[in-house]
């Protein structure tokens, strides 16, 4: 490279930084005209992503309640009881919660770490106001015997950190022991074991059931005349542009006890009038409904592939021998993998986060995880554990498209 | 091995997509085993049609097909074992080049050892061994022509059918492609039906040329044929370049007849003609008119030169001649340099057997 020279501009600048400052302006203004959705995304995606993270693992309440306790039980193994330094300093800081009437947070807070927490504090909130200066080991003890037994010390002491990832194991039914050990929940308490199982599931089916009848529709819808096919894609795109409320509340009207299906099985003599089956409010009603509603997320990347694929592929099979099926199998299938993975890769992403669908039809055996992500941000305001369980979905999603991706490969994928 | 005569017949065939207007009219057609048949004629002549319903894409509205003396009509086009290439070449994008050579084979379940043999052997008729490996989409345009061609004859069908198989090539590799095919057409024996509108296809490649137009076989004849005797004033116009003069049968013996023009009388040739007074288009071929010929022909006019174009090996030559202005004489160039000057009036003479007394236009 040495003996070879350096190719200059008229103006006696190398060529390659003549070039790059001859670009920059163009890259400038490129970059300036994705500056708006660049920021939109970060206000409106990276920014709450970051948040519910945050959220989600925050656990300082605690440990700004009770700074002074944390500060001299630094020192303490855990092994028997604290010294005398850590009660004065527990003694401390719960006198100014009591003081300023923030006692209850620590109470409730310090109860989900060890059942019966609560009536212990309240107790010492009404006694401590007698307490003598000094020897607060042997006062605080005389309150209640329970403050004798050392797992109630180790329940304070593992609220320290103020980070905390318990949420993320209460998510899969599990937490932390006073041993520090992780652990099952009791067998009738693993309810959101349950609930993944039954989204991952549910999720399936509905992509399944979509696909076996997304696939027939794009392929008349591409191989119809055009007057036709417009009528068809007019057929499976007018659902869409319809409110998912209104369409929800339609397969409600439908399909309960005494709605229109039924009563046409009555009338055909499927079933006898007093023995309608249930098609609402159980995960049937959860699959009609989404699997109508996620319907037209099949068929249009399934059609956009189906629409490039040349029917004389298919002649030039059977004039090689091969019988309409086999032709079907081995040439015109899979060709149409890269919308296969399309359609099941949105309608799966869609269909493992819905909400307001199982929430209507559901009922309560038709429910997904999602419903229960909404039931703790609105009714149990516990949105530390509403964030834990969202980001589950989320990473299990990427999981999801990155297993995808390996089987597939992303770059086979035709969205339209 | 004697060759069948009417290996692949049309019999009274007719076609019809919407009940209404026939596309294929009473189509009467024979080829001869290993015989280069070109289905030549204008778009919507209905020459694709026939070879759609050949191949068993599309059900004759009247009418049956033969192959080898077997009615077709009712087999599914995967049961004829009919080989096609088609106008895009229609490679299976997602499977190499061997494979999409391999898979008739395969569908007819045919020993792994024995199809690599036959995808061998096809690969090399079509010059592209070692190419097995590559994705369609890495060929060029006349690579992967001739991966098609290769797969419609690797199974050693009868009969290979062709639907514009070089539309999409330019004009170089087509001429080279049309040469390439003409030569595996006669190592290999096999029955050829050919679809094209590009006449000069048509009469490099094939034994016989059947000119379609309207839904009708016009003509079906050997190249030169063609060209030397049209039968009618559609062939003769289709094919080649033609002068015409628009006329009446003023008087009609033996091989020769005269004809009246509206300015002047020419000699010519009835073939399509049998009385005086009837009407008729004449054909002259450009190069069987001269101009100041040297032996005598029955025809002798004055025309007055038009324009002039040069055209490398020859010049064209635009005169009026007895009122028609769009008469045209093809000049080859290497001859002493005529009075051929714009404007200025010459002598054009030509014999009456090249002058076809044809149906009126």
């Amino acid at each position: 490279m040495s003996s070879e020279q350096k190719i200059l501009s008229t103006d006696g600048i190398p060529l390659e930084e003549s070039l790059k400052q001859a670009e920059k302006k163009n890259k400038i203004k490129a970059f300036l005209l994705v500056t708006p959705l660049l920021l939109f995304l970060i206000i409106t995606y990276i920014i709450p992503i970051a948040d519910m993270f945050s959220r989600s693992i925050d656990d300082k309440m605690v440990t700004n309640m009770l700074p002074k306790t944390y500060k001299a039980m630094e020192q303490w193994d855990g092994k028997e009881l604290p010294p005398e330094e850590v009660f004065k300093a527990f003694y401390l800081d719960y006198k100014i919660l009591v003081e300023n009437k923030t006692a209850g947070k620590l109470q409730t807070q310090l109860n989900y770490e060890k059942n019966g927490f609560k009536s212990v504090l309240k107790k010492l909130a009404r006694k401590q106001k007698k307490f003598e200066e000094g020897n607060y080991k042997e006062q605080i003890m005389k309150v209640h015997k329970r403050w004798r037994n050392v797992d109630y010390w180790r329940a304070i002491k593992r609220r320290a950190p103020a980070y905390t990832y318990s949420k993320y194991l209460k998510g899969v039914d599990m937490y932390s022991n006073e041993d520090g050990k992780i652990v099952q929940v009791a067998e009738d308490r693993r309810i959101h074991r349950i609930l993944w199982s039954r989204t991952l599931e549910v999720a399936f089916f509905v992509t399944l059931f979509c696909f076996l009848m997304a696939y027939p529709i794009a392929h008349l819808l591409a191989t119809l005349p055009m007057k036709y096919s417009n009528l068809l894609m007019i057929c499976v795109l007018l659902p869409f542009w319809t409110s998912l409320l209104v369409r929800t509340a339609s397969w409600m009207i439908l399909l309960q006890q005494q709605g229109l299906v039924n009563d046409f099985f009555v009338w055909i003599g499927l079933v006898t009038d007093d023995n309608r089956p249930e098609m609402m409010y159980n995960k049937t009603g959860t699959y009609v409904a989404m699997t109508q509603i996620l319907l037209p997320f099949m068929v249009l990347p399934l059609y956009s592939v189906m629409k490039t694929i040349s029917p004389s592929l298919m002649r030039a099979g059977k004039s090689l021998g091969a019988t309409p099926g086999v032709a079907f199998f081995k040439i015109y299938f899979p060709l149409t993998i890269p919308g296969i993975g399309a359609g099941c890769l949105l309608v799966f992403i869609l269909a493992i986060g819905y909400y307001i669908t199982p929430a209507l039809v559901g009922g309560a055996s038709g429910t997904l995880i999602s419903n229960q992500i909404a039931y703790h941000m609105k009714s149990t305001l516990d949105w530390s554990f509403a964030s834990a369980m969202g980001l589950m979905l989320l990473t299990g999603v990427l999981v999801i498209y990155w297993i995808y991706n390996k089987l597939v490969g992303v770059d086979n994928i035709k969205l339209g | 091995m004697s060759k069948k005569e009417d290996f692949v017949k049309f019999d009274k065939v007719d076609k019809s997509y919407d009940g209404k207007v026939l596309v294929v009219k009473d189509l009467n057609l024979d080829i001869e085993e290993g015989e280069f048949v070109t289905m030549l004629g204008p778009s919507g002549s209905g020459k694709t049609t026939c070879l759609m319903m050949l191949a068993g894409f599309e059900t004759p509205t009247n009418g049956e097909i033969y192959l080898d003396k077997n009615p077709i009509s009712n087999i599914p086009p995967h049961k004829r074992g009919i080989g096609m290439v088609f106008q895009n070449y229609a490679l299976f994008p997602h499977m190499t080049v061997f494979e999409n050579l391999a898979f008739p084979l395969r569908v007819r379940k045919i020993s792994k050892d024995n199809i690599d043999k036959k995808v061998e052997k096809a690969l090399s008729m079509v010059s592209l061994s070692g190419f097995g490996n590559r994705m369609p989409g890495q060929l060029s345009g006349g690579q992967q022509q001739r991966v098609a061609v290769a797969r419609a004859l690797v199974f050693d069908p009868s009969v290979v059918l062709m639907d514009e198989p070089l539309g999409a090539l330019d004009k170089n590799l087509r001429e080279s492609m049309q040469y390439e095919i003409k030569h595996i057409h006669e190592s290999i024996g096999v029955t050829v039906v050919y679809v094209t509108h590009d006449q000069g296809e048509a009469l490099t490649m094939s034994n016989r040329i059947a000119v379609f137009n309207d839904g009708k076989v016009q003509q079906l004849s050997s190249p030169d044929k063609l060209y030397e005797e049209p039968v009618n004033s559609f062939v003769a116009e289709f094919i080649g370049e033609n002068n015409t003069f628009a006329g009446e049968i003023s008087s009609i013996s033996n091989g020769s007849c005269k004809v009246k023009l509206a300015e002047g009388e020419i000699i010519a040739n009835p073939i399509s003609v049998k009385s005086v007074g009837e009407k008729t288009t004449v054909s002259i071929r450009p190069e069987r008119a001269l101009i100041n010929p040297k032996d005598k022909m029955d025809n002798n006019q004055k025309g007055k030169i038009e324009e002039v174009i040069y055209h490398g090996d020859h010049t064209r030559v635009r005169l009026n001649l007895l009122g028609n202005s769009e008469f045209i004489l093809k000049v080859p160039n290497s001859s002493q340099n005529l009075d051929i000057k714009l404007g200025n009036e010459i002598n054009i003479g030509w014999n009456s057997q090249d002058a076809r007394a044809l149906d009126p236009k």
